[in-house]
């Protein structure tokens, strides 16, 4: 289970950045066909907002990679420990 | 004996007073989103209905997007300075702006600072409401035996629905009661009756601030500021240290991402595409999700307990499989459960009805035709065709304004009822047992700030603009009524198979560290 968990991880890796090329490429068509403040805003919005998620997709995948998961705490004493000796 | 009876009686009271205030806060901030349309012919300048629409869900989706934001504000509070305050903080903050949002004079009145006050008090909703939620289901997990935590905590949960519930039926009372004609009624509804709702939700509030005073401070963080372990810096603890951190992704990927997307699919969009896609009427687009949630809104609590003996993981995942294997089936029988091309016409009984208006200032005429169509099961249809008729020849509306309206027999609306029934099932699997499930990731000095975030990204961002997204893809890819489905499906997809990986299914003996 652990290597299934590793190797997906490569999976969200490459998903964060299709995530934002779908994004993008959409806004972009959007806007070409309906160019107003309007559309500009929304999906101005739309991009802002989930920029930022992908790359926290990205960092999930890495830490998946690294196998940050493959063990998750089993107790808030088990997270304690963890957490005085794992800084970022 | 005594004392597991004042136990029970004293988490009764935390929970009473937790609930109570997050119903109300529910409740402000759904009034807007249900009344998304009469909000924009008040405050967004007079154009296309469908523009002035998307305007209104993008500020509708602005206090979505802002939830976020709030989470860390208020979490960061909550985890400094204590729960208690801090919910104090999100009620007054949510009861004001909802009460000043029903005083603010319309865009006839004002000009552009009507649109621009709606968006600044709509963020301010988003960010308290940011700030409660979290707060509730802590306050209330710390006071909960562990082998009850998924069952106390559910009673949080129902809140939302709830909040929902209320402000429907507010909505369509105040709608009706305005006048004793019921046209008169709508009119003035639509007119300014729209700000009742709003400004009621101050008597609610102030109820609630009386009630929250009177609760003691969570015992666990008292413990831990006693103790004098409490956090200095929630939010570089939170998201600074990848022990942690890991766990905040881990609880948006794997669980909140997909639990908002169903939660709002199930409820919000399903009322959206009824009312806008079916076409069904105002009122029975409202009542038909009212019913669904009355009978549904017990098995928060019996999927929540259920997850107190089996574990939170399966019982979410399975909700979001569910969901995902039968979304399109769902949508599509919602559609065809009024398409007229499944009904016979009852030819004898059909309306036209012209009237005919002078524009003033000019020399032209407004023409409505309102052909109303009769059904052999009880459905009729009123199509409403809007065009000006020009003094100059030759020249013609390009494109009329048509609005249809259906009024749907017994048979059909029972139907409808089933189907929202089912959808929102899904939304008590996935949501039922969450707010245990986050409680129990994250350490006492810093759970309230870790668990909002996730849970305000899963909710706000990605669930609450899911009628956003999928009111827009309709506009995308036009020949399709139930394209919109294509977001929540791959967005739950995504995070089922992350929690069925990544997620443990064991419920943590104790939370107080």
């Amino acid at each position: 289970m652990n290597a299934v968990k590793k190797y997906a991880g490569i999976i969200w890796v490459i998903l964060g950045p299709l995530a934002i090329h779908y994004l993008l490429q959409t806004a972009g068509s959007e806007i070409a066909k309906k160019p107003g403040i309007d559309t500009h805003i929304q999906w101005g919005v739309f991009i802002g907002v989930f920029y930022p998620i992908a790359i926290g997709f990205i960092l999930f995948g890495l830490y998946a990679l690294e196998g940050n998961y493959d063990h998750i705490p089993a107790s808030s004493e088990e997270l304690e420990e963890d957490y005085e000796t794992k800084p970022l | 004996m005594s004392n597991s009876n004042s136990e029970t009686k004293g988490i009764w009271k935390v929970i009473g007073a937790s609930s109570l205030g997050t119903l109300i806060e529910w409740y402000d901030f759904y009034i807007f989103g249900s009344l998304a349309v009469v909000i924009a012919n008040q405050f967004f300048p007079k154009a296309n209905p469908t523009a002035a629409l998307l305007s209104t869900l993008a500020t509708f989706a602005a206090g979505f997007i802002v939830r976020p934001f709030g989470a860390l504000v208020f979490g960061r509070l909550g985890d400094l300075v204590g729960r208690k305050y801090t919910f104090l903080l999100t009620l007054v903050l949510m009861g004001g702006s909802t009460f000043a949002i029903g005083c603010i004079p319309n865009y006839e009145s004002i000009g552009f600072m009507a649109p621009i006050l709606v968006l600044v008090l709509r963020l301010i909703q988003g960010l308290a409401l940011g700030g409660e939620y979290g707060g509730a289901a802590t306050y209330v997990a710390e006071h909960s035996p562990a082998h009850k935590r998924g069952y106390f905590t559910s009673w949080i949960q129902t809140t939302a629905t709830l909040g929902l519930f209320i402000s429907l039926g507010v909505i369509l009372l105040t709608r009706h009661m305005l006048d004793a004609d019921p046209a008169k009624s709508i009119a003035k509804f639509n007119d300014w009756g729209w700000r009742i709702p709003f400004l009621i939700s101050i008597l609610l509030v102030i109820v609630s601030i009386y009630i929250r005073l009177k609760m003691a401070e969570s015992p666990l963080y008292s413990k831990l500021k006693s103790e004098g372990k409490t956090s200095v810096n929630p939010l570089k603890e939170s998201f600074g240290h990848k022990a942690n951190l890991k766990m905040v992704l881990l609880a948006l990927f794997g669980a909140t991402m997909g639990q908002g997307v169903v939660w709002y699919t199930g409820q919000f969009y399903a009322q959206s595409f009824i009312e806008n896609v079916c076409k069904v009427e105002f009122d029975q687009s409202r009542t038909i999700l009212i019913w669904a949630i009355l009978f549904a809104t017990p098995f928060f609590v019996v999927f929540a307990s259920l997850s107190d003996k089996i574990g939170r993981k399966w019982i979410m995942i399975i909700g979001m499989l569910l969901a995902v294997i039968s979304y399109n089936y769902l949508f599509t029988n919602l559609y065809n459960i009024v398409d007229p091309k499944n009904k016979t016409e009852v030819v004898e009984k059909k309306e036209i009805k012209t009237t005919v208006t002078l524009i003033a200032n000019t020399t032209d005429t407004l023409r409505k035709v309102a052909t109303k169509t009769f059904y052999a099961d009880g459905m009729s249809m009123v199509q409403t065709k809007t065009d000006t008729a020009y003094s100059t020849p030759g020249k013609t509306t390009k494109k009329p304004l048509i609005a249809t309206a259906k009024t749907i027999g017994s048979n059909d609306y029972w139907k409808m009822v089933a189907i929202v029934f089912i959808l929102i099932l899904y939304v008590t699997m996935v949501y039922g047992p969450i707010a245990a499930f986050l409680v129990e990731l994250f350490p006492t000095k810093i759970r309230y700030t870790s668990m909002s975030l996730p849970y305000h990204i899963g909710n706000g961002v990605f669930g609450g603009l899911t009628p956003f997204i999928a009111t827009l893809l309709t506009t995308i890819y036009v020949d399709n009524k139930i394209v919109g489905l294509m977001y929540p499906i791959i967005i739950a997809v995504i995070c089922m198979i992350i929690g069925a990986v990544y997620i443990s299914n064991r419920i943590d003996p104790e939370v107080d560290r």
